[in-house]
């Protein structure tokens, strides 16, 4: 690990335009640190600021950035009106990590394509312009939708897929200001510059996230990985659905390990609302979902495996 | 804000100051500085489990975290747990159940499953509950699910499983 200074913040103005890179759990950035992956020169510590509580907002909730993802995944609220959160929350990582592991960091966590974390390889992410292993590579975990040639990494977290269900915002205080966004636009596609997962600024620091009321529906999340548990999502789908006399009345679709974000696409979801749930009406959503889909070789079974997930999650949900 | 502040970190109750390397993980505090051996260093990149602690009642990768971040914290080691001559009641479990064979995972595995019972304890869900919002029902897939974060590679489970399910259900203090 490279050397660094380092600094305790006392309050969340030392945080905000702080020159160094913030840590709190430390479970992504240290172990990215000692990969040297990450060589932060300064690392200013904001484990002591506060943002650590769950509490009302409205009807809904705000999740202070600094809850551990253990605290809001068995935090009372969140399990009554969220239950989806908390699910996707325990589908990630093991408990001695979502001990440690934060909301804020969970949103920032970077990508696990092996290349990435590989200082030997090619990896646009990692070093812009350097190229990218993973394409004609070992692909087995990268994505089918959004994907640039210059990355086909995927965002590896479960949490944010439930939040971009939820229709979560992420509340964003930078030297600037406060301003809010949603958490389906908080990470973005690679395009031309993978180097960038999501919209942060320079100084800008996530304080919270807002649950907005929670919805009368069905809340699932299903994860596709290689073992029964503490495995990244291969594909997994998070679902927001409400029936109303034998009909799809709401649905909410969000789907991990498929993109470089948590991928959500409104005509999907539009194309479930009002029809009555069959088979057809599964595969038409699943069409439309993957029409852009595109295997790099290893990972070409994520198309079929997206396509039989979202179809068993959708059974689920509308099941009498 | 504070630059290079030291920390005082209480481990099995007894308080230590640290200025050491910024870089030093609290895995390395433990063995190296303070000579607590039984914490292990496995994959030391928060995969296997073997160097789990518990800070302030809940267990952590401690080769995750840095010493320097733990000022004012509690931290409970195996050494904190039992001793040779008092095993705790999951040192005796896994050594009458054979949880264990080469023993290196074993120190994490209990740490883990003391901090585990405390979580249950107060209700919280797993992954593998049926219902996230409702009582926790414990079963063979609980305990396995909960304790997803220590791996054994002598393959243990069945036994490990067995040691922990022995304690808590004699309601034993960890």
């Amino acid at each position: 690990m490279k050397a660094f200074d380092y600094a305790r913040a006392t309050d969340l103005s030392d945080a905000i335009g702080a020159s160094g890179c913030l840590i709190a759990g430390g479970t992504n950035l240290l172990d990215l640190m000692k990969l040297e992956v990450e060589t932060p020169s300064a690392l200013v510590d904001i484990t002591r600021i506060g943002l650590n509580e769950i509490v009302p907002e409205g009807d809904g909730l705000r999740i202070g950035a600094l809850v551990t993802n253990a605290a809001c995944a068995a935090d009372p609220a969140v399990r009554r009106g969220w239950p989806l959160l908390s699910r996707a929350i325990l589908a990630g990582a093991s408990p001695q990590l979502r001990n440690k592991a934060t909301t804020a960091g969970n949103l920032c966590q970077r990508t696990r394509c092996s290349y990435f974390m590989d200082n030997r390889s090619a990896c646009n992410k990692r070093q812009p312009g350097s190229g990218c292993a993973a394409i004609g590579g070992i692909n087995r975990n990268h994505a089918i939708l959004g994907t640039s040639d210059a990355c086909i990494a995927t965002y590896p977290g479960d949490m944010a897929v439930a939040l971009a269900a939820l229709g979560a915002q992420v509340e964003i205080e930078g030297p600037g200001g406060t301003r809010h966004i949603p958490v389906a636009d908080f990470h973005r596609l690679p395009g031309e510059d993978p180097s960038r997962d999501n919209v942060l600024e320079v100084g800008e620091v996530i304080t919270a996230v807002l649950l907005p009321a929670p919805v009368e529906a069905r809340q699932i999340y299903r994860k596709v990985r290689d073992r029964a548990s503490y495995a990244f999502a291969l594909v997994s789908v998070a679902a927001v659905l409400r029936m109303q006399d034998g009909a799809i009345a709401q649905a909410k679709l969000a789907f991990g390990g498929v993109a470089h974000k948590p991928w959500i696409d409104p005509r999907v979801d539009s194309l479930l609302v009002g029809e009555t749930p069959s088979k057809a009406l599964f595969d038409k959503a699943a069409d439309l979902l993957l029409e852009g889909a595109e295997g790099q070789g290893g990972n070409d079974f994520k198309i079929p495996l997206a396509r039989r997930t979202l179809a068993a999650v959708l059974a689920e949900a509308t099941a009498e | 804000m504070a630059q290079s502040p030291a920390a005082r970190i209480a481990v099995n109750g007894v308080t230590y100051e640290f200025d050491g390397d910024v870089r030093r993980s609290l895995l390395d505090f433990l063995r190296r500085d303070l000579g607590l051996t039984g914490t292990k260093k496995g994959c030391d990149h928060g995969q296997c489990g073997a160097c789990t602690v518990m800070v302030n009642g809940r267990r952590i990768n401690s080769c995750l975290s840095l010493a320097v971040m733990h000022d004012g914290d509690e931290v409970t080691t195996i050494e904190g747990l039992g001793a040779a001559d008092n095993l705790s009641a999951l040192q005796k479990a896994f050594v009458s159940h054979d949880g264990f064979q080469c023993g290196y995972c074993t120190p994490g595995q209990i740490c883990s499953a003391a901090a585990m019972m405390e979580e249950i304890r107060e209700g919280w869900p797993s992954f593998a509950s049926e219902d996230v919002a409702g009582r926790v029902h414990l079963d063979d897939e609980e305990i396995r699910e909960r304790m997803s974060g220590n791996l054994c590679r002598c393959g243990a489970y069945a036994n490990i499983l067995t040691a922990i399910k022995e304690v808590m259900e004699s309601g034993a203090k960890p």
